[in-house]
């Protein structure tokens, strides 16, 4: 199912403040969304408006091409599953799951047969095939989660909605479960629509990253392009750890501050900019500068994080551990040529093509 | 040590707590007790024999039972509304009205007993209005059972408020998204974990409502067979120095309650499936 956004605004109530300010969106059938941004970005006031719940709004929301207002909730076709779950305590597994069943009007509720035959289709599903008759309080949070996921499954309907599902979890039971949901959203063939905080969850389980803040959404885009072409220095700062290095652009080179960073050719107009990369794109280059390297503990995904002491502050990066040799040497240059470079929070038009992809870092000796 | 005793609770001072409890429990309640279940048979078995034939008490236990049970049965649903109405709706004036509500328990019994006769009297404000429509409340069992349920309602209140206070909105919003109507909703999603302290409230009022005498005695008219409650006929036997048909009564009605308390307690744990955290399956 697909789903249409223009210009959404909603109003905190008794208050002036907007909770979600002129969001348009659009979403195929068929596709992953993840919507990310910070608490009070607006991420789960925007869900909960799709799925029509909470009092009213300004602007139009379509789902399949239709106002879902008004129509009952039984033919919209949602499932929702709350940060919290939401099971029904009092009963066990098997009637939570069957409960979008059970309710419906005798006229078009399977029989019993036919709805046992679906919770247990069900409970396969979800891994958990010998629960049915267990409560919700002797599950444990990652087999509550599956529970809440096929009671909202159980109808069969055609978008599904999740508010940061996996929040209460352990990182191993996370990232099990995410990867098992991505795999049930291409099986059944479901748009889904996922809210969380977390944007390395967003990035492994959705096609599409909708980064929001402050009510607005400030770029939607796949993760790739969010990495590489971020629409606001906070895109860059919130998808990961970002270093930032004021400067001006002139005669067509980007001059940095800081002496002890190079300066690299630009195709932008003469004028105040700054720099933003990730840790990982910086190099380092002998004579280039005075700045020193001091190796730290700890590091990721096979780097080794150095500090680079600059003229008046330090920075950390990340560099391959054979590089670390160069660690103590003084007279290094900082290469910041990968930069995504802004002025007044947008991109700077003309701005190098960025380089894609996990492409490693490597300390040129010049 | 009693093996039983957790070395590390939450409670300070566990060991003097449980010794202070053991103590207080049977100095207070148990010591009291035990005498009421030996005075009785102080005067031999006939004083008991001649109790347990006496029409007139079981008419007395009759009238008491079936007010107090129909008086907490009529509060339930009127408590879970005003439990409602202070959880959910924000109800101008609802600190006054949360306050009033524990009036009843405030109130000495024989205040609100006086109160209740002169409002539900022929004169009254609302006796004279129901006399119209040809009704009678005081001096009746109905003017037993409004008193009871005015005495049993802050029970109920009591017992549901914090249950729905702690219920997130989510269910409800979770069962309506999964298509229940609005009545489908409150059926099988709402009240199902409200029945617990339902039933405790209803359990409270009705064990209060037993024993009631002040608030009752006064709107009830207090006719043998048909308008004198149990604890009203003890004072009566009391009053005639009849001492052990008195104490034969108030174990009968002690024993009754029992009886009827651990049907209630049955129940309560009947409805509590599920809601109550066990261990793992």
């Amino acid at each position: 199912m697909s789903v249409q956004i223009q210009s959404l605004t909603r109003r905190a109530p008794n208050a002036s403040r907007k909770m979600l300010d002129g969001v348009s969106l659009t979403i195929e059938d068929g596709a992953f969304v993840a919507l990310v941004g910070p608490s009070g970005a607006g991420k789960t006031t925007l869900l909960r408006t799709i799925a029509g719940l909470d009092g009213p709004y300004e602007g139009t929301v379509l789902v399949d091409g239709q106002v879902l207002a008004g129509r009952p909730m039984r033919e919209r076709r949602i499932g929702f599953v709350f940060q919290n779950y939401a099971l029904f305590r009092h009963m066990t597994v098997a009637r939570n799951i069957s409960f979008g069943l059970d309710v419906l009007p005798r006229g078009e509720r399977p029989d019993r047969g036919a709805i046992a035959a679906r919770v247990a289709e069900l409970l396969e599903l979800i891994q958990l095939p010998t629960l049915g008759g267990a409560y919700p309080d002797q599950l444990s949070g990652g087999q509550r989660q599956r529970v809440a996921l096929a009671r909202a499954l159980a109808t069969k309907p055609g978008l599904l909605l999740l508010d940061e599902p996996f929040g209460a979890l352990d990182p191993i039971v996370r990232r099990q479960i995410r990867r098992w949901l991505r795999g049930l959203h291409d099986q059944l063939g479901l748009t889904t629509v996922l809210v969380t905080h977390d944007h390395d969850e967003a990035l492994e389980v959705a096609d599409r990253l909708v980064v929001m803040q402050n009510g607005r959404i400030v770029q939607e885009a796949a993760a790739e392009t969010l990495d590489a072409a971020p629409a606001t220095p906070f895109v860059m700062e919130f998808l990961g750890e970002a270093l930032e290095f004021a400067g001006r652009v002139a005669h067509g080179r980007f001059l940095p501050d800081d002496p002890n960073v190079l300066s690299f050719a630009v195709g932008a107009g003469d004028g105040p900019a700054t720099a933003y990369l990730r840790p990982h794109e910086a190099r380092l280059v002998a004579g280039g500068g005075a700045a020193r390297a001091i190796p730290l503990t700890g590091g990721q995904g096979g780097l080794r994080r150095l500090a680079v002491a600059l003229g008046t502050r330090e920075v950390e990066i990340l560099v391959l551990p054979e590089r670390l040799g160069q660690a103590g040497t003084e007279g290094l240059g900082l290469d910041i040529g990968r930069a995504r470079l802004f002025r007044d929070g947008a991109p700077l038009a003309g701005a190098p093509p960025v380089v894609t992809g996990q492409e490693l870092p490597r300390v040129t000796v010049g | 040590m009693v093996f039983w005793l957790r070395r590390r609770d939450g409670l300070p001072g566990l060991s003097i707590s449980i010794a202070f409890t053991l103590v207080w429990i049977g100095l207070i309640v148990a010591l009291p007790l035990t005498a009421l279940v030996l005075r009785p048979w102080q005067d031999g078995g006939a004083v008991m024999l001649r109790a347990l034939h006496d029409t007139r008490m079981y008419a007395a236990l009759r009238v008491s039972f079936g007010c107090a049970a129909l008086a907490a049965l009529i509060d339930v649903p009127l408590g879970l509304l005003l439990a409602w109405a202070l959880v959910r709706a924000r109800l101008p004036g609802r600190r006054a009205i949360d306050a009033l509500i524990d009036l009843p328990f405030a109130l000495p019994t024989a205040v609100t007993g006086i109160t209740l006769a002169t409002l539900y009297g022929p004169t009254g404000w609302i006796g004279a209005l129901l006399a119209r429509a040809g009704i009678r409340v005081a001096y009746t069992p109905a003017g037993i059972v409004a008193a009871l349920m005015f005495v049993g309602l802050p029970f109920i209140v009591r017992a549901v408020e914090p249950v729905l206070r702690g219920l997130p909105p989510e269910l409800e919003e979770a069962g309506l998204l999964l298509g229940a109507s609005p009545l489908q909703n409150f059926r099988r999603v709402i009240l199902p974990p409200l029945l617990p302290p339902l039933v405790a409230g209803f359990s409270l009022a009705f064990a209060r409502c037993i024993g009631e005498y002040g608030s009752v005695i006064f709107i009830a008219g207090n006719q043998p067979f048909h308008s004198e409650i149990a604890p009203l006929l003890i004072v009566v036997r009391l009053q005639e120095y009849d001492y052990g048909g008195a104490t034969a009564i108030a174990l009968i009605l002690l024993l009754s309650a029992l009886v009827c308390m651990t049907g209630v307690a049955a129940l309560r744990r009947r409805v509590s499936r599920g809601l109550v955290a066990r261990g793992a399956a």
